[in-house]
């Protein structure tokens, strides 16, 4: 495969990058000034339509579609959130974005802004990243002086101002309406939808909510046009009306067990093999690999002769994973127990469940505490079916809780035990010969907060 | 938001006020950023955890005040996210240390038992002289330098043992 000519990235990684006179030097801003001279806010959302740009946050939603889901003649204020909120595990391209390029960043987001006729937008920027942090503000700052933003913008009747918002250590900051609760001031706790934050979100207003990197592939499409975009990527499945298609340059964050971890920049729909071997290098120390993380934590779990998997948002389902996420993939190699792997993952999700639906709450927290007992040599085979049991319980799917941050914690459960069942059967007979069959209650080794 | 408030008056401040006045100054120049005072809840909260390291009540206290809400609400609100301290300020360095997949897969739990062990204190705890808190994160969103930490502003990329001594020494 030929490589691929990095768009997202193409100014990533060189002196002064951030800067206002690189990024217009590289030709930024031109699009701007040219979508507000020659077309109409419609005009523009036709174009990220028919481009069929989906989001890259996790969810996968076209976004143009989105927009369109916005009241017509609202009389305003219409809100837009920049969700920067990036908290899944393994994922890091929105940092990448932020540090390295905010200005096309921001010029996507004030061309999205331009596009729903927003007036004012917040970025929700999680606290960890105190970098992106400078850079964005700086950016921000550039462009009032530069009157990309602030009144009437390059002599348009479009106005507007960009917040930068800063979180303070929440992953589930990250949902939606969780950002949308925490930027007005209250516990970031997910909505009951409807109504959908187009009609009802940002202080009742009508609000649209995207990711970073959606905000960049919005810039692209301007400057380069729908038809190049839509040479990207995987075609939209003809048998299936409902398929939008996989089109686009994606950034896919590689980390874990390899030996050049970093973000990279690929056409949708490149394997696990690939992004392994022409992209991070190989393995860590050759070592073979067992397991991989095809999207953020959330997604699950492919096994080895899975990694054919193709990263583009139908694949990774077809192996059982929830779907492609944040496109992050976490490899593991051979020395990995399914056992460890499995408690992280159980203990990210219990300290993070925001604690206001029962079956999240309880069955993150019970997980936890049962893969806490396996791993001490306590576990017994009845707790794999307990497990499984929460596990197909939990979640938005099954129609249990208010948001997926419970369809992701069930996601690695569900894998992990279902696909390597044989070596956490092996493990519990073995570190408890005397006890593995007992099916008797159990006292609960500790207590664990929510948080 | 409300001005009107069903709950019990807020207790008297103490008379000597926490929020310097430049700290007052900082809170409001982000009132015209938003519809309302409420939303001003997080920045606020910021802006006195950067200058005191904590929130301590009294603090929520003259937060609630400058932004016209009952104490109640801005303690419901802090207390929903893990960032603010309550009973004592954190350390002149605070560093969280990645607890989750990548960092674990490269030695990120055995990095924060490394620091515990040589700073002799448990994860969430001060250093007896104020200089260093530790704490566990999740993912800090920089999985390509597993195992990291960030100390303040600072992102610490790929952390060794050796360089954890040095990052102690440094302190
Ligand atoms: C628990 C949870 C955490 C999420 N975290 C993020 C996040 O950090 N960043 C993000 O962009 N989307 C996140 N999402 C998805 C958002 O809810 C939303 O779908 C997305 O921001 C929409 O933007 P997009 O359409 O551009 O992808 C999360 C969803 C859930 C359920
Ligand atoms: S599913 Fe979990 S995280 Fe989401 S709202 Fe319910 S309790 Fe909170
Ligand atoms: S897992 Fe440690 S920074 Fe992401």
């Amino acid at each position: 495969m030929p490589p691929f000519e990095p768009v997202l990235l193409a100014n990533v990684g060189q002196e002064g990058s951030h800067t206002l006179r690189f990024y217009e030097q590289t030709g930024g801003y031109q699009s701007l000034r040219r979508v507000l001279k020659e077309q109409s806010p419609v005009q523009f959302t036709d174009i990220v339509k028919n481009s069929n740009l989906r989001g890259r946050g996790g969810a996968g939603f076209p976004t143009g579609l989105k927009w369109t889901f916005l009241p017509k003649d609202h009389p305003g204020p219409i809100y837009f959130c920049l969700n920067a909120d990036e908290s899944e595990p393994g994922t890091f391209n929105n940092r990448i974005l932020m540090e390295d390029d905010p200005h096309q960043v921001i010029e996507g987001l004030i061309l999205s802004c331009y596009a729903t006729r927003a007036t004012t937008a917040y970025i929700y920027l999680r606290f960890e990243y105190p970098l992106a942090y400078q850079r964005l503000q700086l950016a921000i700052n550039e462009c009032y002086e530069a009157g990309h933003l602030g009144k009437n913008i390059h002599g348009s009747e479009f106005s507007l101002d960009i917040y930068l918002h800063r979180g303070a250590a929440a992953y589930i900051c990250g949902e939606e309406t969780g950002l949308i609760e925490s930027l007005e001031g209250k516990r970031a706790w997910p909505r009951i939808k409807p109504p959908f934050p187009a009609v009802e979100g940002l202080f009742r207003k009508p609000t649209v909510v995207n990711n970073v990197e959606t905000a960049a592939c919005v810039k692209q499409i301007a400057d380069r046009g729908v038809e190049w975009f839509k040479s990207i990527g995987v075609p939209a499945d003809p048998n299936n009306p409902r398929d939008a298609g996989s089109y686009g340059p994606k950034l896919y964050c590689l980390s874990g067990h390899i030996e050049r971890p970093g973000c990279y920049e690929a056409p949708l729909g490149i394997t696990v093999n690939q992004l392994i071997d022409e992209y991070g290098g190989g393995m860590w120390k050759g070592r073979k690999p067992k397991a991989a993380i095809p999207g953020g934590i959330s997604m699950g779990l492919l096994k080895a002769d899975e990694f054919h998997c193709p990263l583009d948002f139908n694949g990774p389902g077809k192996f059982g994973c929830l779907g492609l996420g944040t496109a992050a993939v976490v490899v593991m190699d051979e020395t990995v127990s399914m056992i460890d792997t499995l408690h992280n993952s159980c203990r990210f999700f219990a300290h993070e469940s925001c604690g206001q639906c029962t079956p999240c709450r309880e069955g993150t927290n019970w997980a936890l505490k049962m893969m806490n007992r396996i791993k001490a040599g306590k576990g017994r085979l009845k707790d794999l079916d307990l497990l499984l049991e929460i596990g197909d319980n939990i979640g938005i799917m099954p129609g249990t809780t208010i948001c997926g941050l419970a369809d992701g914690a069930a996601w690695p459960i569900k894998n992990a035990i279902r696909k390597w069942r044989g070596e956490f059967e092996e493990f519990i007979k073995r570190t408890n010969p005397q006890g593995y069959q007992e099916e008797s209650a159990v006292p609960a080794l500790e207590l664990i907060g929510i948080h | 938001m409300p001005t009107e408030n069903p709950l019990p008056a807020a207790p008297e401040p103490v008379s000597e006020r926490l929020l310097t006045p430049a700290m007052v100054e900082e809170i409001r120049a982000f009132f015209p950023r938003y519809p309302n005072r409420l939303a001003v809840t997080l920045p606020a909260l910021h802006v006195v955890n950067e200058h005191l390291r904590y929130v301590p009540l009294q603090a929520v206290v003259e937060v609630a005040e400058l932004l016209e809400l009952h104490p109640s609400q801005v303690q419901d609100t802090l207390s929903f996210y893990g960032l603010f301290k309550q009973d004592a300020p954190g350390g002149e360095v605070r560093a969280w240390v990645c607890r989750s997949i990548s960092c674990a897969l490269r030695g990120g739990e055995e990095l924060l038992d490394h620091l515990c062990e040589k700073a002799q204190i448990h994860p969430g705890e001060t250093t007896a002289d104020g200089k260093l808190t530790l704490e566990y994160a999740e993912c800090l969103g920089a999985c390509e330098y597993a195992p990291c930490m960030l100390a303040n502003q600072t992102l610490h990329k790929s952390v060794s043992k050796e360089q954890a001594d040095a990052f102690l020494k440094s302190l």
